[in-house]
């Protein structure tokens, strides 16, 4: 009988959407360096693809500095265009 | 007086004095041109994330540089055009947070060398 427990309401999942917040704002980072591909490999995917705003929750402004940096550093292949297993 | 930074990648067959002898080429450019060069960085031999030109591995440079010259973005991307030796470049200009940015990452390179010598 305990084991097949049915809830009513669906049980309070953990992370109810903790308020997303912007990185460099919080840490007053000014300027994104295209030079460290370790710092900017945290705002890419798996297959090296750029991670949108609404998971990272950086703000617009710094998002457009992210992603150029991104782009710089991939022209230097210092960053795969194409990618797998990059984490 | 702008500041800018360039980066390059050297083909990695070059001897030790062609590359030598590359990099005096363009700062030869830039201080012909009322430019000076604040900085510059030998990075070295260096895996790339991909090939380029058939090569796995590139010399990199950096030079960092101020200039009132108006022209000599373009002069220099001229001689790099010309330069079949050089694989992959790109200049930037750098704001004052990037400067200050610039800064700071001189001073924690320094200091990682200290620790290391």
């Amino acid at each position: 009988m305990a084991d097949n427990i049915r809830y009513l309401s669906p049980v309070d999942v953990k992370n109810r959407n903790t308020k997303k917040y912007c990185r460099f704002k919080k840490a007053g980072i000014k300027y994104i360096d295209y030079k460290d591909p370790d710092f900017l490999m945290r705002f890419v995917n798996q297959q090296g693809k750029i991670l949108p705003r609404r998971i990272t929750g950086t703000s617009l402004k710094f998002q457009r500095k992210v992603s150029q940096a991104i782009k710089r550093c991939r022209h230097l292949a210092l960053m795969p265009y194409v990618g797998d297993m990059l984490k | 007086m702008n500041h800018y930074e360039t980066v390059f990648i050297l083909n990695p067959v070059l001897s030790e004095e062609q590359i030598k002898e590359t990099v005096q080429k363009f700062k030869k450019l830039l201080k012909d041109s009322k430019s000076k060069v604040v900085v510059e960085e030998n990075w070295g031999l260096k895996k790339m994330a991909y090939s380029i030109q058939k090569k796995r591995t590139g010399f990199y440079y950096l030079m960092e540089f101020t200039s009132e010259d108006r022209e000599i973005i373009n002069k220099l991307e001229l001689a790099y055009k010309r330069d079949e030796r050089l694989m992959r470049w790109i200049t930037v200009k750098l704001d004052k947070h990037a400067l200050a940015y610039a800064e700071r990452r001189r001073k924690r390179l320094n200091t990682n060398e200290k620790q290391e010598a």
